[in-house]
């Protein structure tokens, strides 16, 4: 292959996986910044997105139905999740939350491993021609899809957190839990918003992931280390950051397993995840904590 | 950056009776009593320990012996997070990856070099220390999830290496033919044999982090655990207390990873991935983050409940999941705290 559409080729698959890992991030984040905890179910919400709207794509033929349906369930077993785990600590601290996610975690994946199986799912893409040709290169559409997609949400995201009261709010309690709480914002209503955009996120990522790479309920640990190393890499608690590290965490991965080693490919993004780290702590975007004496 | 206990919220002083967890000091890291009064927590361990010399003779069979050694090198592995995690408030997320570190190490000198376990074992915790110095360095001098972020970093990269470095470690396959523990002509190649080997570095380890919390540097790690600035004022250099106790914790893990690699005489990836690393930490906190014992009661979970969920296959892991939400809502503070809560509520007083 030549050279020039080699490079292109990676960059459009980068992307595609990039825009994935930023839906993942992006959910990361917004629980991050409203309660101070690394949720760890957040790649169950993945798993969970791909496999409801195979299920549901198995009965209905339907795959936009099935796929909208599946993010909305999702949503809501991300809202009943907080209800059931999160809203009943006595005292809930960023580390309390942070192991009782992984303990949601746990629970989440053995339900769908009863429930939807053991044996990975996959669905057809969005359009009925799989692969456009386009300057030399092949381009899925389904990672047009993805691409497509996950630039509407986080516009929704983006509009939703600038101009809503209830965005603001959200933003309010991330920013000063107390101080939001005296000027009426119900803070734990903000969590279970939290909890609710964040399962929403990844059951996109999950619905629009399948039809590439299959669903399995075992696969959610793996999609949370990569949206958490994705948000830390952008900078923690950001939205545009969520958008920089998870691109930036695709390109690594597609361009060092085609240049280095396929079977390298995770050891070679998570060392430069690293040193990125190690020179900016704070992530690409994100600012650096002043802490004040 | 709310995990960093330096910003964490003071344990709330409150006896009001709906106050169903009322030892609110041990979910703080830096407040605990290592000494009470009455049996020292020294005795305590060498009777609890001596108890356990009875395992290899009360044991049905030589599978329970077997447990019993896993055992003992989980409490090596959980009592040390929690050393770095409840005392010092730092999350390592590569526990597990330093455990298979020092197994690595030692299990490939001896099958690849024909070094005898007795030189593997303090050269897998030198080496694992060494390795927790290269990513403390840069990690260690920020607060709050860059310790997190950059163990987690680091035990992905191990687990690629275990997996992909197949001359040296075999692979997926896992590292075969390594050779047991002997004394002279003896190998201690049985549960029953092994057994006082694991005991007694168990103990050591035990004493060593008794020794080690009640010294001149435990104390400072629990300053620093409480409020890095506060530590920094008094003269306490916390980037290199956080640095030793990470060191020295990492280490611990090399020394369990090496008994288990001679115990088991086999190792294998998926032992040492990422998740194994979280329930460490899950186990820190289910059996009680910074407190002397939660560790041996978090490895008697560690290591029983998988057992007793065998049957249950398929649900194992949804009643493992349950069962510690349960705790984790009713109990925050660790099951080694509820005796003492239920006792202090049953006299109307907070235990100390």
């Amino acid at each position: 292959m030549h050279a020039g559409s080699a490079i292109l080729q990676l960059l459009v698959a980068g992307i595609g996986t990039g825009s994935i890992y930023a839906l993942i991030a992006l959910g990361f984040n917004v629980v991050f910044k409203s309660t101070g905890a690394m949720n760890f179910a957040q790649g169950e919400w993945v798993v969970m997105g791909g496999m409801i709207s195979a299920l549901l794509f198995a009965s209905t033929h339907n795959i936009g139905l099935a796929c909208i349906a599946a993010v909305v369930i999702v949503s809501v077993i991300g809202i009943l999740s907080e209800r059931l785990v999160v809203w009943p600590l006595r005292r809930p601290n960023a580390l309390l939350i942070t192991l009782v996610s992984i303990g949601l975690a746990i629970c989440s994946r053995s339900l769908v491993m009863m429930i939807l199986g053991k044996k990975p799912v996959g669905y057809p893409g969005f359009s009925e021609a799989s692969t456009l040709f386009v300057g030399g290169i092949a381009i899925q559409t389904q990672t047009l899809w993805i691409v497509g997609l996950t630039l509407v949400f986080l516009l929704a995201m983006h509009l939703f957190f600038e101009h809503t009261i209830m965005g603001k709010a959200l933003r309010a309690a991330a920013a000063d839990r107390d101080a939001a709480a005296i000027v009426g914002v119900r803070v734990e209503t903000t969590v279970m918003l939290s909890f609710a955009i964040a399962a929403f996120g990844g059951a996109l990522a999950g619905a629009l992931i399948t039809p590439l790479t299959l669903s399995s309920y075992d696969q959610g640990a793996l999609f949370g280390f990569k949206g958490f190393s994705a948000a830390m890499l952008g900078g923690i608690g950001s939205l545009p950051g969520a958008i920089v590290g998870g691109l930036a965490l695709g390109l690594l991965e597609a361009f060092g397993s085609f240049y280095i080693s396929s079977d390298f490919k995770d050891a070679i993004a998570f060392a430069v995840l690293l040193a990125i780290l190690f020179a900016r702590p704070a992530g690409l975007l994100g600012r650096a904590d002043v802490v004040k004496v | 950056m709310t995990m960093a206990p330096a910003k964490a919220a003071p344990p709330p002083v409150s006896t009001s009776p709906s106050q169903i967890v009322g030892a609110p000091s041990a979910t703080s890291p830096a407040s605990h009593p290592v000494r009470r009064r009455g049996v020292s927590d020294r005795m305590r361990l060498l009777l609890l320990w001596l108890l356990m010399l009875l395992v290899p003779y009360v044991a049905p069979n030589s599978y329970v012996i077997s447990l019993g050694n896993l055992f003992l090198i989980n409490v090596i592995l959980i009592a040390s997070l929690n050393l770095l995690m409840g005392y010092g408030g730092q999350i390592s997320l590569g526990h597990a990856g330093f455990f298979g570190f020092g197994a690595y190490v030692s299990g490939i000198l001896d099958v690849k070099l024909g070094i005898m376990p007795w030189i593997g074992l303090p050269t897998a915790a030198v080496l694992t220390g060494l390795s927790a110095l290269i990513i403390g360095i840069p990690a260690l001098r920020l607060r709050g999830h860059y310790l997190s972020m950059a163990t987690l970093g680091w035990n992905a990269i191990l687990l690629v290496m275990f997996n992909r470095l197949i001359d040296l470690t075999g692979g997926p396959n896992g590292l075969l033919g390594v050779h047991p523990f002997s004394i002279g002509s003896l190998a201690l190649d049985t549960d029953i044999r092994q057994f006082p080997l694991v005991w007694l570095v168990s103990l050591l380890v035990m004493i060593a982090i008794l020794h080690l919390l009640q010294s001149r540097v435990g104390r400072a790690l629990r300053a620093v655990a409480t409020n890095e600035i506060g530590a920094d004022a008094v003269g306490i250099d916390s980037f290199r207390t956080k640095l030793l106790f990470f060191v020295l914790t990492a280490g611990m893990a090399g020394i369990a990873g090496s008994l288990y690699v001679h115990v088991n005489q086999y190792a294998s990836p998926e032992t040492f991935g990422v998740n194994g690393s979280i329930l460490l930490v899950v186990m820190v906190a289910l059996g009680g983050s910074g407190t002397y014992w939660g560790p041996v009661i978090g490895a008697l979970i560690y290591t029983a409940v998988p057992q007793l969920l065998l049957d249950y296959e398929d649900a194992e892991l949804m009643l493992f999941g349950l069962g510690m939400l349960i705790v984790l809502i009713a109990v925050p503070s660790g099951l080694a705290g509820l005796p003492a809560t239920l006792i202090g509520r049953r006299f109307g007083r907070r235990p100390s």
